[in-house]
């Protein structure tokens, strides 16, 4: 027991140590970017799924029409740019809380959204383009869905039109490429979407077709926090100067998304002003098929990322750990041997936990706690979330070995003159450690593969890598299992330690005849106490 | 309050002692002595409340009314009264000169026989080390299971686990010995062993009182015996007397198959 204590210090410190210059360095990034020369701009887009806006590529560079533009207005502001990856769904979240001063990622201007944030005059005007397969009818109107099953993306202008629109079927995508390849494989009729993503990922497809007029009009903006007055203004002046200056018409010229939409928008010459070779190196790169070398290389190339997605997951999954070990003992303790009003208290709390999800426990403490003044950083609100929702599984887990020792050993060890608390940590918590030494074994794999929720506060790991690289190589397939693998590598040594405790359990029971407590536990203690 | 031939130096009074669970009194009222260097046996048939007496003696249970004073530690509770404020503290002093052998031993099985003896001197008295080892190694040797002080529990016979049980209560060098039916988990053949260990302590002088259903241990050994009924002291006697010529009737039917032996 003292010996296996002991070494809860050894994996103890250096991973609070690691979490506390984590957070000092995540402190020290988002500080007010006013005192820094030159002072910050923190911005924040969705990078999964979200070419041609910003993504990276290849060499694990972002890139994209709206990291050239948002660098050009940070270069007019005289500020330094910054990126901050968030979930799509937690970028206005994110705004709120804090974590960056504005939001650049094709969100358009409406008058819902404007009750939620500040936003910048529009950066780009464009439409919604309805793509079917190759052949079929050309639509007229919208109305001319009415009947068929059409694809889009969550939270998007396309979707709120075609809800508009009776008689549509609405099927919602997370990733685009998906939607394409499934009215290229005849699953849905068409997809509608922003023009920009139709010209990247349907123009170049053979099997697919641009179908209809343009329908609506769609005013990208740049969201900020609504207090932050100055800070609009300041970039609204910015931005001015960038499609003056024709600097807006170069990048999306580059990009080839200069259109004669936008060049009206902003009074200038309809002709790009120069060759489209952003996209048409990714057309390039997109319809390569890669051959099992240049597969192995690009693993190889993602090795750095994939490996501080592991130790992410590690971390997090180890400290979580012991939290959850620490209070859900503590717990346990309570509500078998504390006074009446807080073991009511611990059940609460334990049937609260034990009652919601995780995910909803972990966004709670993320995006949620901010309004009560607690800000916690992404590795601390992903430890801190696992550790509470673990702990009560552990509580339960503890309660159930600490009940499973017989009273008898509490009243001898009284009848020797030891007090309660003696009694519980000479001789009850001793046993009921081993008896539930496999339960918490079993108990850590799943923290393990929970774990993966955190890439939901923003946080890289294993499962952020996972996504991160899927949507950049278009590979959900090979990348899956690449990051599987190491799951399971990870999870394999406590597997096994599970198995063989329990095994150990086991063996012991079936040679026993009187007590079926106390012998498996003196068999344990027989292995786990070998003193002098 | 029944006294008791002599009465020098009793070390345990007991008057006018009380226990009930919910509404049921298990214990009716239970007035004795016990003088130093005594060895004293309840007999009574199941569920007359000598357990429970005994448990109430060692604080492991407290009592509903009445007064005890075990070995210097006087407690006394009115009719209806809250537990007494200091009771925790009073049952700490008490247990620290009384020892107690259980019906199931209660050995602790993630423990060597050694370990068991040597945990309460350690961690309740706070003696340096080598001498908590060497008051260890000296009660193993006296009930004889010197050759087994680095087994487990479970790898000893019951015989053998209540004697490590005696010498780990014998290690708080108690003034008392509380023993609640030590024998009846045990086969047979291995009875003697353990009695043979109490039989020793009492040579030595120390004060015994023994909840037991070995008739021939209590008639041969104690110094006198106690006969409980339905919660009540019935009868306390000198062995021969109780056995010979029991007082009351209900002592006479329950003795009686021992008495046509």
């Amino acid at each position: 027991m003292r010996t296996f204590l002991s070494i809860i210090p050894w994996f103890c410190f250096p991973l609070l140590y690691l979490t506390c210059l984590w957070d000092a360095v995540w402190a020290e990034d988002r500080g007010n970017g006013k005192e820094e020369n030159p002072p910050i701009l923190r911005w924040a887009a969705a990078t999964d799924s979200n070419v041609p806006f910003a993504f990276y590529n290849e060499k694990n560079e972002l890139i994209g029409f709206e990291v050239d533009l948002i660098k050009a207005i940070a270069a007019e502001m005289g500020r330094k740019p910054i990126f901050v990856p968030n979930d799509w769904d937690g970028l206005i979240p994110g705004l709120g809380r804090g974590l960056y001063d504005l939001v650049i990622c094709g969100i358009e201007i409406t008058p819902e959204k404007e009750q939620e944030v500040a936003f910048s005059d529009p950066y780009y005007v464009t439409f919604e383009q309805y793509v079917n397969k190759k052949g079929s009818e050309n639509i007229q109107s919208l109305e001319d869905l009415s009947g068929k099953t059409v694809g889009t993306l969550t939270q998007t202008a396309a979707l709120a039109m075609l809800q508009r629109t009776p008689g549509v079927k609405v099927k919602i995508y997370t990733q685009e490429i998906n939607a394409y390849k499934d009215v290229a494989n005849g699953r849905i009729d068409g997809v509608l979407l922003d023009f920009p993503i139709a010209k990247y990922f349907a123009y170049p497809n053979p099997l697919l077709q641009f179908s209809g007029p343009q329908f609506g009009q769609l005013l990208y903006g740049i969201a900020m926090r609504k207090e932050d007055k100055a800070l609009q203004q300041e970039v609204n002046a910015a931005l001015r100067k960038v499609i003056q200056s024709g600097k807006i018409r170069d990048i999306l010229s580059y990009w080839g998304l200069w259109t004669p939409t936008i060049a009206a928008a902003f009074g200038l010459p309809e002709e790009p002003s120069v060759p489209a070779t952003g996209y048409d190196e990714f057309l390039t790169k997109y319809a390569e098929k890669p051959t099992f070398l240049d597969w192995i290389e690009r693993y190889v190339n993602y090795g750095p990322l994939i490996l501080q997605g592991t130790l992410v997951t590690l971390h997090v999954s180890i400290l979580g750990m012991i939290l959850a070990i620490l209070l859900g003992f503590t717990l346990a303790l309570i509500r078998v041997y504390g006074p009446e009003p807080l073991k009511w208290l611990v059940t609460l709390y334990v049937e609260i936990i034990r009652g919601t999800p995780l995910l909803v426990q972990l966004l709670f403490l993320f995006y949620g706690l901010p309004n009560i003044g607690i800000k916690l950083s992404p590795l601390l609100a992903g430890i801190i979330g696992l550790g509470l929702n673990y702990a009560a599984y552990e509580a339960e887990n503890y309660r159930a070995g600490l009940l499973a020792i017989p009273r008898g050993q509490m009243e001898a060890a009284q009848a020797l003159g030891m007090s309660q608390l003696q009694a519980l940590y000479y001789v009850i918590i001793p046993q009921s450690f081993r008896l539930v030494l496999p339960p918490v074994t079993n108990d850590f794999i799943s923290l393990l593969k929970d774990s993966s929720l955190v890439s939901m506060v923003t946080l890289l790991d294993l499962t952020g890598v996972y996504n991160r690289i899927a949507t950049q190589t278009f590979d959900y397939f090979g990348t899956g299992i690449v990051i599987a693998v190491i799951y399971l590598l990870i999870g394999l040594p406590f597997v096994r330690l599970a198995r063989s405790t329990e095994e150990k359990l086991a063996g012991a029971k079936k040679g026993q005849n009187k007590n079926f407590v106390l012998i498996p536990v003196a068999t344990m203690g027989y292995l786990f106490n070998k003193r002098k | 309050m029944q006294t008791i031939n002599g009465q020098n130096n009793p070390i345990l009074c007991v008057n006018g002692l009380k226990k009930g669970y919910n509404q049921m009194e298990v214990l009716k009222g239970i007035s004795f002595t016990v003088e130093e260097g005594d060895l004293v046996s309840i007999i009574g048939p199941s569920g007359c409340g000598k357990s429970t007496l005994l448990r109430c003696l060692n604080c492991l249970e407290i009592l509903d009314e009445g007064e005890m004073e075990v070995a210097g530690v006087r407690i006394s509770r009115r009719h209806s009264e809250p537990i007494p404020r200091n009771f925790s503290q009073l049952a700490h002093n008490l247990r620290q000169k009384v020892g107690m052998v259980f019906q199931q031993f209660n050995l602790f099985p993630h423990m060597t026989i050694r370990e068991n003896v040597a945990i309460a001197p350690r961690v309740v008295l706070k003696l340096p080390e080598e001498e908590v080892q060497e008051r260890a190694r000296e009660l193993l040797r006296k009930v004889g299971l010197e050759d087994r002080m680095e087994y487990y529990p479970s790898q000893l016979s019951g015989g053998q686990q209540q004697r490590a049980a005696i010498a780990r209560a014998l290690a708080m060098k108690p003034r008392l010995m509380l023993y609640d039916e030590p024998t009846s988990s045990l086969d047979p053949e291995l009875v003697e062993e353990v009695l043979q260990v109490m039989r020793n302590l009492d040579a030595e002088g120390m004060t015994q009182i023994i909840v037991t259903h070995e008739m021939k241990f209590a008639r041969d050994a104690s110094d006198y015996i106690i006969f409980m009924d339905e919660g009540q002291i019935v009868e306390i006697s000198d062995e021969d007397e109780i056995f010979l010529n029991p007082k009351d009737e209900r002592t006479r039917k329950f003795l009686n198959r021992w008495i046509k032996e």
